[in-house]
């Protein structure tokens, strides 16, 4: 039984690496827009002739 | 043929063509050709048409203020060596294009070093390099593809908000992290068939669990409890005070277990709830992003002014501006401070100041006031009262505005004080039938039920409920303040509504001509003689014989009466057109007239009158009955001429008080009387010359047509086109209350059953882990529910 402790510490460790994950990106700004990167991703990157 | 312009999809003819594209006007074309070249042409392909009309908007001079480096001081929020940042407000952003094209900015200028656009916020953060491209520049840039950034000399207050918002988000994630876990850490509890066979196992778990539990107590959960201090500190027992309450109950009885090794406490039940009530806060609290709903009449005034020293034109900051000082003011450019007109040509609008309509010529040497937006062609004036003691500022500075709103308790407090008063009962009623059965039991038995009959469902139900309502009267593009606005209308008695852009529609103003019948020679001189004119109300005549006549006369001997209307010679023809007073001067027999009308007179003859209407919102009419219907008493305070009267009363009907001729000071001190009378009253209105008002009033709403451009402080932003649901608006947000006390019945069925283990002292970890989220999870779902069902009738509307 005694490796369950063991597993249990793992496991904690490893969510609080998603908990340090998401502190991290509130506070760098990521939740800030919830929208326009959503539009942003669709863009195509260059299209080379213009159309007339 | 009709095409629709290539750009910003307005009608137009075959006039201006490029290839196989047709444009509206010069502008459209040009800013495709700006884009074209750039090779920015996707920003057509995203979306059909997204651009803006081009027609008169750019005016390059306007900017001049930006090269100003106090000016440039107070928008550039960061600038080191060859990078400086900034960030406008374009309320202009409504599509994938328009995110695209400014982002690409880049390609069109290369001093753009990279810009980012915020879709909700309407923000673009851009970041450039100021020496080769000025701030100016940049400004003119964005204009000229049809994102005129808002600046003005308020700040860029917008970006001061929402970092408490950060917070709240850190809060809810730990709170989640932590419930999660000692949820997963406390199954073997409650599952294993014989608690001994785990070992040091138990004490491992439960250890850990107490430690996952000190985050939620101390950082997520202070809300609550610097809420019940402040509230117990000022002798009132808010909603809150019981949530502290049974937090520290529940941590405590745990501590208190796990360090006697009598059980696993209820660290999960305790880190549930407030996990979930932090979710309830943060749904409520979410609000609009691209609103302001704080302005104050700074954000309405231009960050700079151009001033003319020993004949040269100065850009200063509108701060720095003194007594004495000679100012520039183009067309289209607000009167910043009261001033002295040294100048010829003034036509000032001021419905944004006093919600009058037409356009008002002032004499050289009169006073222009503050707020007035120049019409005509460039004056000058002459400062005599600094911006911040101009009338328009003395008002909204005044004392009586200055008082903060009757802050109502919420109906939910008294609920929440007669909750804890009927729980404490039970719990000292439990405690003294177990002092006499059992005493091992009184302690279980006290703690229980303080832990199980939490008020946070209530809290739960008035949050979410709330947020629900407030989305659902967004989508409908009423978008309130926050949740107390809500609880604030549903005891609202009286609606004052404002006319002027409120009941009619600012834009839309319509000619109608009665009188003889014109000829196509003399309508042929009437626009001839009218388009000499910069007079809105003589381009609004060009304008309506546009499609009658293409051709135009030569006018000879044309003068003008300031004030009056103007004298010419056309084809032979004496021309009058203008004023009665005009017409009587030049002797001309003029019937009774009244109102804003605009006559003709021919040769010494009476032609006819132009008599301008005012478009009123579609269906005001229903909605007013509607209204009236539902126990409202409407009272109408306009800061117009009484011309309309009898119209409005056919409309609205004859029980409504008008006002007419209201100044701003009107408005606000009738408001106070009818609150004084006790009423509770609904202020409705757009404008500066309503903002004391909405100020003053319990719920203000501000009505604009162009999305959030210009709104004074208010409580709530309603979209002109949907005034005449104001009705149905209203009686949804008034059902918010019988949502919250449904939901909060079915609450109570839940601490009954709670309840009824909690004082027979058997209420295990388990029951309460399981009564939690149940609880919780069908609250949430329930106000959802019904938030949807009673908002079916606004949601048909739409």
């Amino acid at each position: 039984m005694g490796v369950l402790i063991i597993l249990i510490i793992v496991s904690v460790v490893v969510a609080g690496g998603f908990l340090f994950a998401f502190l991290w990106s509130v506070k760098t700004g990521q939740m800030d827009d919830d929208y326009t990167p959503s539009v942003r991703m669709l863009f195509d990157d260059e299209i080379k002739e213009s159309k007339k | 043929m009709q095409h629709k312009c290539y750009h910003c999809g307005e009608k137009c003819d075959e006039t201006i063509q490029l290839d196989d594209k047709y444009f509206c006007c010069d502008g459209c074309k040009m800013v495709f050709q700006l884009l074209d070249e750039n090779g920015l042409c996707q920003y057509y392909d995203l979306t059909d048409m997204p651009g803006f009309s081009a027609k008169g908007h750019f005016v390059s001079e306007k900017y001049n203020y930006l090269d100003n480096a106090a000016i440039q001081e107070q928008l550039i929020q960061f600038r080191v060596g060859d990078q400086a940042h900034v960030v406008f407000y374009l309320p202009q952003i409504h599509c994938v294009s328009c995110v695209w094209l400014l982002e690409n900015l880049h390609k069109i200028n290369p001093g753009v070093i990279q810009s980012q656009t915020h879709f909700e916020k309407k923000e673009i953060k851009i970041v450039f390099n100021p020496s080769i491209i000025s701030l100016k520049e940049l400004v003119q840039l964005l204009s000229f593809v049809g994102y005129e950034p808002m600046i003005h000399l308020g700040g860029n207050d917008w970006m001061k908000k929402k970092k408490v918002n950060k917070k709240q988000l850190l809060k809810i994630g730990i709170a989640g992290f932590c419930f999660g876990n000692i949820m997963m850490l406390s199954f073997p509890e409650y599952l294993s068939a014989d608690l001994a066979e785990l070992g040091n196992l138990r004490s491992f778990f439960v250890y850990l669990n107490l430690l996952l539990s000190l985050p939620v107590l101390f950082y997520c959960a202070n809300g609550f409890f610097i809420s019940a201090y402040t509230g117990l500190r000022q002798k009132w027992l808010n909603i809150d005070a019981p949530i502290a309450l049974a937090i520290l109950v529940t941590f405590g009885r745990s501590l208190y277990e796990i360090v006697t090794q009598t059980g696993g406490g209820y660290l999960d039940s305790m880190s549930g709830i407030v996990f979930f009530m932090l979710i309830g806060r943060w749904f409520q609290d979410k609000s609009y992003d691209s609103f302001s709903f704080d302005r104050d009449y700074q954000s309405f005034f231009p960050l700079g002014v151009t001033v003319l020293e020993a004949g040269k034109e100065i850009n200063k900051p509108l701060s720095t501006i003194e007594k004495g000082a000679i100012l520039l003011i183009r067309a289209d450019e607000m009167v910043p401070a009261d001033a002295k007109l040294l100048t010829n040509g003034a036509l000032i609008d001021y419905s944004f100041v006093s919600g009058e309509n037409e356009p008002v010529e002032v004499e050289n040497g009169s006073t222009v006031f503050a707020g007035g937006i120049q019409k005509g062609r460039a004056i000058q004036v002459e400062v005599i009262k600094p911006v911040g003691q101009s009338y328009i500022t003395e008002l909204w500075n005044s004392p009586i505005l200055k008082a903060e709103k009757n802050k109502e308790q919420s109906f939910v407090h008294p609920w929440s004080q007669y909750f804890t008063f009927v729980l404490f009962s039970i719990a000292i009623g439990s405690g003294i039938y177990w002092a006499i059965v059992d005493s091992s039991k009184i302690l279980p038995a006290v703690t229980s039920v303080l832990i199980v009959a939490c008020p946070c469902s209530l809290l739960l139900t008035v949050t979410f409920t709330y947020g629900n309502v407030l989305r659902w009267l967004g989508k409908q593009h009423f978008y309130l303040k926050n949740a107390s606005v809500i609880e604030a209308m549903d005891k609202i008695d009286t609606i004052v509504f404002d006319k002027t852009g409120t009941l009619t529609n600012h834009q839309d103003t319509h000619l109608e001509y009665s009188g003889e019948h014109l000829n196509e020679v003399e309508v042929t001189a009437i626009k001839s003689v009218t388009r000499e004119s910069l007079h809105p109300l003589s381009q609004l005549i060009t304008k309506y014989f546009n499609e009658r006549v293409e051709k135009t006369v030569l006018v000879e001997a044309i003068e003008n009466y300031i004030g009056k209307g103007t004298k010419a010679t056309c084809n032979g023809m004496e021309m009058l057109i203008g004023s009665k007073s005009l017409l009587v001067a030049h002797g001309v027999a003029v019937g009774e007239i009244e109102g804003s009308v605009v006559c003709i007179a021919i040769n010494g003859v009476y032609k006819g009158k132009f008599s301008i209407n005012h478009t009123y919102r579609n269906n005001i009419d229903s909605m007013v009955a509607k209204l009236k219907k539902a126990g409202y008493q409407l009272h109408l305070l306009s800061g117009d001429h009484p011309t309309e009267k009898l119209h409005l009363t056919q409309l609205l009907g004859a029980d409504i008080p008008m006002l007419f001729e209201q100044n701003p000071l009107d408005k606000l001190q009738y408001i106070q009387q009818l609150q004084a009378s006790g009423r509770r009253v609904m202020m409705v209105g757009d404008g500066l010359n309503d903002a004391g008002a909405l100020q003053k009033c319990d719920v203000g709403i501000a009505v604009t047509d162009q999305t959030h451009l210009f709104t004074p402080a208010s409580d709530g932003i309603l979209e002109g086109s949907m005034i005449q649901s104001m009705d149905s608006l209203l009686a949804f947000a008034k059902k918010a209350k019988l949502i919250i006390t449904l939901i909060f019945i079915l609450s109570l069925l839940y601490n009954l059953v709670g309840m009824y283990f909690a004082t027979r002292a058997e209420l295990s970890p388990m029951v309460a882990a399981i009564l939690m989220p149940i609880s919780s999870i069908s609250i949430v779902s329930l106000s959802a529910l019904l938030s949807y069902l009673y908002a079916a009738p606004i949601r048909t509307k739409s």
